[in-house]
Formats: structure tokens, C-alpha cells, sequence
């Protein structure tokens, strides 16, 4: 076990053993992203929040608010609806994380991990790539119900492969945000009451509902850079569904992809270092 | 193989450990023994890299844990208070990821994982999530998972606690068996019978620091008095507690119900038949006659009250 690093190693040999505590780290990172993935296997439940919630998103919101929402250009509602839903629930996947890493941390199992030779920023890492593989299944089965209303895609494969990429983007960052959160709530229940009053402004003051050109100036601004809004916006174009933040004449409602991906780039280099700080911190109390 | 001086935490305002050393060779069982809140956790986690001391050091497996953690986790297992697994994976499934992140390859870690499966007596629950387990699997797959990376050192944190006697003894059973393969290991515990049945050694602390240190027999023979058991015919009772009172070395009591007495003694060579033979020529029978060795909560009560108030005079045996 200890024959592969010496307990002294000279500064050549701990260069020389780089490569091998990389593939190392990606070890943990593997083996700590099937963990997550794996308990849906004996709590399936948990699959609840990406499969059923998408679905009534869809359904509740496109027979509610269909003919009771008039977009400029008077565009199809439906069509409008199921990219805001999208980014909704990209958006959505703090929560998981928030939660699942607030559960762990209260178990104790964060405990064994960290009496392990293992990397410290593979627990985060696993727990945000998990969650990023459940919010696919989420966006399936967003695109899934929305197919079966009436929304539809008018572009092609590559610009759909864009629009997936920009959503998947966002989604990560919003796990990392979620890292960060969860690594700084008291249990499960404080994670997710802090999760719901950053979602649900953060989903209301955006465009994933209602048009953003009839809101008051400050809330419109605000609005338009929300990365809700940046996002349903660049997958609004890339898909040809109807776009009335076309016409708006704020930066980001006129560039949408480079916006989108811009946002959850900066988001990733703020939060993800800061997640992995807060969780070092928490270890020496 | 494990060495710590000076070793203290604070939380807050709260003085968790003031000052613990610490001194366990290779291959030998130290037990930290205290009442709840005494810092026996507090250590645990210190030395086990959880924690980063206020003040003073410690290494183990012959790394400090501040300066070279990582070098340190390589090494040692951990099995805490509350069992840290995963409740939502299955027992097996629990080993293999440890087993990994243990920097097994994934063949090791599954052969080492079935091992051990079959080692503990879980073999016929491998396939059901943890949270189906009763108490005692639990810890049984808790002590596994700390087993995986074949540990040098090893801390076992209360690893009884809230189990019933049969799984304690069954569980006793396996650690035993650990310290026999060489393993060092550091126990914590509030039970004196189990400090008395798997330790080596015993450091006993209290409101954070060490206030007794010592093998068991040792630390028996600090608090230094037996007790002689004693039945005879009620009527001869007086007398008999008047003849036994130069003998004793404390007051004799009478106990209730009638017909016995305990007499405190130092123990030695002889001294069952000298008393028997000094009653006899009294002409008084003995009925029955037993020496109760002092056990050790006579110890734990002695250490962890009075010696608290009176301070540490002389308590330091290394």
C-alpha cells in the first residue's frame, strides 16, 4: 500500500507521482458519482423529482396559463412554456445537490471519506456529476411532455446539441451553487428551505413564464440578466420556438447562447472553488 | 506508533481537551476510558486527521497528522460512534466504494470486500441496503469498512455503544481477533469491562485531560483494596467483626440481610487462610469466605471524582 509514494518522497518523485494521484483523484470522483447513482437502485423515490415534477411542470403550466398569457407577436404558448420549464429545471438541480450533501454530512459518512487517502474534492465533484445525470433525465422528460402538448423543434441537430450543452452548462453550475449551500446548512431541511428562497424568486423573475417587456424597468433589467431567462432565451433560438426577448434591446436578450455560457462559466470558477474551500473549512472546525 | 503531546481543542468558549500525550507502541491496544463529554472523541478525531488541534502534536504511524495528513489516512482506519456508511447501498456495495477510494484496485477491493463479508458473518445480507441491518450488522459493516485499506493503526471510537450483550461480546470477539493480526489500536469507551477485556493499556481522562494511565492490573492496584466476603452464623457476627477489625484496612460493614460482612484488605499471599484460621481459633465457623479484586469501576469512580479535585500529583506513570 505504501510501496507506490515513500513516506519522504524528494521533490522529483513527487513530481513523478502527478500523473498517478490524477488518475487517483478520477478514481474517487468515478467511484463517488456511481454511489449517488447507485442508491436510486434501492430509493428509487428519488427519481421523483426528476420524472414526475418535470411532467406536471408541463402539464399545469400549459393548460393554466395557456390563453391567459398573451406573448408579443402573439407566438404559441405552449411553445413558448416548455423552454422556461427547461431552464427551470436545470436550474433545479441545486436543490439535489444542496440536499444530498446536507444529508451526507449529517450521517457521518462525510466523516469516513475524510479519513480516507482520497482526493477532497472528489466528494463534491461525484455529487455535482451525479446530479448532472439526473437533471438529464429531467430534460428528457421535459422535452418528453412537452412533444406530447403541441411544443415542437423547428431546427436542426446541431443547433439542439448547442442548446442541450448550454442547459447542461447551467445545470452544473447550479449544482456547484447547490455545493455551496449544502456545505454550509445546518441538515437536510435548512438546505432545502434555502434552496427554495433562491429557486423560486430566481424562477419567477425571469422570462420561463411571462414576456419580460411589460414588467417595470428595474425588474425587466433585472430579469433579462437573470440566467433563467439568458438560457430559456438561447434555447428559445436555437429550437425556433417563439422569441419576443428577441426584439428587447438588453445585451444579453440579444445575445442569448454567448450570454448563457458566459453565466454559468463564471458561476463554475466562482463556486466550485469556493464549495471545495467551504468543505476543507468545515473539516477543521 | 502513535505519539501525541500537548494535544488540545477548544470549540467556542467550550474546552473540549486541554492537554492529552499519549503514548502507544506498535502493535499494542490503548484505551481511552471516560465519561460522556470526557474528550475521548475529541482525540479520536485529532489524530485521525477530522480535526486540526489549537495546540500541541501528534503523529501516527510516524506522520504528524497537521503537516502530512494525507500520508497519515493512508494508513489508518476509522470507525466512529454512529456507523458511517451509506444507508441506501448495499452492504457489499458500501466495501467495494470504500475499498476503492481506499486506493484498492477495483478487483482488490472486491475480493478484499467479500473477505471481509464473510469475516464479519455477513455474507447473507451483502445484497440488501444497510438500512434493513439491525444495530449490530451495522457496526459490524462499519468495523469492515475501516478494515479495507489493511490499516496499521486503528481507531475504534465507542464501537459498543448501544449495542446489546450479545452483539457487544461478538463484536469483542472480532477486535480481539484484529489485535492478535498486529493491528494497533486506540479504542474509546465508557464501559469499564470492555477497556478490561480488549486493552493493553488504559488512560483514563476526564474534563479533557489524562488523569490516570496504566495497564489494568496497574491501575486495580492504585485504588488498592479487595474485599473479603464473609458468611458466618449470625450469632457470632459481632465478634467475628471485632477480631476482623485489626485485620482490615478500612472500617468492616455489616451487610444487610444479615449473616455477612465485608472487609476491606489489602490483598497478599496467605491472607484468606490467615483469616479463616485466625476465626477458628475464636471458635467461630465460616459459612463461606470470598476476595472481591477491586474491579475496575472502583477505578473509574476513584479517578474520574476524586482525582479530579485533589489534581494529577503523581499520576503520570511514563
Amino acid at each position: 500500500m505504501s510501496a507506490s509514494t515513500g513516506s519522504q518522497p524528494a521533490r522529483a518523485g513527487r513530481i513523478a507521482a502527478w500523473p498517478q494521484e490524477l488518475r487517483w483523484a478520477l478514481t474517487d470522483v468515478r467511484v463517488l458519482t456511481w454511489r449517488t447513482l447507485a442508491r436510486i437502485a434501492t430509493t428509487p423515490e428519488q427519481l421523483l423529482n426528476v420524472t414526475v415534477q418535470p411532467l406536471i411542470f408541463v402539464l399545469l403550466f400549459s393548460y393554466v396559463f395557456n390563453g391567459a398569457i398573451i406573448l408579443p407577436g402573439h407566438g404559441n404558448y405552449r411553445e413558448y412554456l416548455i423552454a422556461g420549464i427547461f431552464a427551470i429545471n436545470m436550474g433545479g438541480t441545486a436543490q439535489g445537490t444542496a440536499i444530498g450533501l446536507a444529508v451526507d454530512l449529517s450521517s457521518g459518512l462525510i466523516d469516513r471519506f475524510r479519513s480516507l487517502p482520497m482526493s477532497r474534492a472528489a466528494v463534491l465533484a461525484g455529487r455535482t456529476l451525479a446530479d448532472l445525470a439526473m437533471t438529464l433525465v429531467a430534460a428528457a422528460i421535459t422535452a418528453a411532455s412537452g412533444l406530447l402538448v403541441g411544443w415542437r423543434i423547428h431546427r436542426g441537430p446541431a443547433d439542439v446539441l448547442l442548446a442541450l450543452g448550454l442547459a447542461l452548462l447551467f445545470a452544473y453550475a447550479a449544482a456547484w451553487a447547490g455545493a455551496c449551500v449544502g456545505m454550509l446548512a445546518r441538515g437536510a431541511e435548512s438546505a432545502q428551505a434555502v434552496g427554495l428562497t433562491v429557486i423560486v424568486p430566481l424562477s419567477l423573475t425571469s422570462n420561463a413564464f411571462i414576456s419580460t417587456a411589460h414588467l417595470t424597468p428595474w425588474l425587466r433589467d433585472i430579469a433579462n440578466w437573470n440566467p433563467v431567462s439568458v438560457l430559456a432565451a438561447a434555447c428559445r433560438q436555437l429550437l425556433g420556438n417563439p422569441d419576443p426577448a428577441a426584439a428587447i434591446s438588453s445585451w444579453p436578450m440579444q445575445h442569448p447562447e454567448l450570454a448563457s455560457a458566459l453565466w454559468s462559466a463564471a458561476l463554475i470558477a466562482v463556486l466550485a472553488p469556493l464549495a471545495v474551500w467551504l468543505y476543507v473549512r468545515r473539516a477543521r472546525h | 506508533m502513535i505519539e501525541a503531546r500537548g494535544l488540545a481543542k477548544s470549540f467556542g468558549s467550550a474546552r473540549a481537551l486541554t492537554g492529552l500525550d499519549l503514548s502507544v507502541p506498535a502493535g499494542s491496544t490503548m484505551c481511552l476510558l471516560g465519561p460522556n463529554g470526557a474528550g475521548k472523541t475529541t482525540a479520536v478525531r485529532m489524530l485521525a486527521t477530522l480535526l486540526r488541534p489549537d495546540a500541541g502534536w501528534a503523529r501516527v504511524a510516524g506522520h504528524d497528522v497537521v503537516a502530512a495528513g494525507h500520508a497519515v489516512r493512508r494508513r489508518i482506519g476509522l470507525s466512529g460512534q454512529y456507523a458511517s456508511v451509506d444507508e441506501c447501498l448495499t452492504g457489499r456495495s458500501n466495501l467495494v466504494m470504500i475499498g476503492e477510494l481506499s486506493r484498492l484496485p477495483r478487483r482488490e477491493a472486491k475480493r478484499r470486500a467479500a473477505e471481509l463479508l464473510a469475516r464479519f458473518d455477513l455474507q447473507d445480507a451483502a445484497r440488501r441496503p444497510v438500512r434493513t441491518y439491525s444495530g449490530g450488522m451495522r457496526r459490524r459493516l462499519d468495523l469492515a469498512a475501516s478494515l479495507l485499506g489493511r490499516p496499521s493503526v486503528l481507531f475504534l471510537d465507542e464501537p459498543t455503544t448501544g449495542l446489546d450483550p450479545h452483539s457487544r461480546l461478538a463484536l469483542w470477539g472480532v477486535i480481539r481477533g484484529l489485535v492478535a493480526d498486529g493491528t494497533t489500536l486506540l479504542l474509546t469507551t465508557q464501559y469499564l469491562e470492555e477497556a478490561d477485556q480488549i486493552a493493553d493499556r488504559i488512560c483514563v481522562i476526564d474534563g479533557g485531560r489524562v488523569t490516570a494511565e496504566g495497564t489494568p492490573a496497574e491501575l486495580k492496584a492504585r485504588v488498592g483494596t479487595a474485599h473479603l466476603m464473609l458468611t458466618i452464623p449470625a450469632a457470632a457476627l459481632t465478634r467475628a467483626a471485632e477480631i476482623l477489625c485489626c485485620h482490615a484496612a478500612g472500617p468492616v460493614r455489616r451487610l444487610p440481610g444479615g449473616g455477612s460482612l465485608e472487609v476491606p484488605v489489602f490483598p497478599r499471599a496467605g491472607l484468606v487462610t490467615d483469616v479463616v484460621r485466625v476465626l477458628d481459633a475464636a471458635g467461630i465457623e465460616v459459612d463461606d469466605i470470598a476476595l472481591r479484586q477491586p474491579s475496575l469501576t472502583d477505578v473509574f469512580h476513584a479517578l474520574t471524582r476524586r482525582e479530579a479535585s485533589t489534581g494529577p500529583d503523581g499520576e503520570r506513570a511514563a
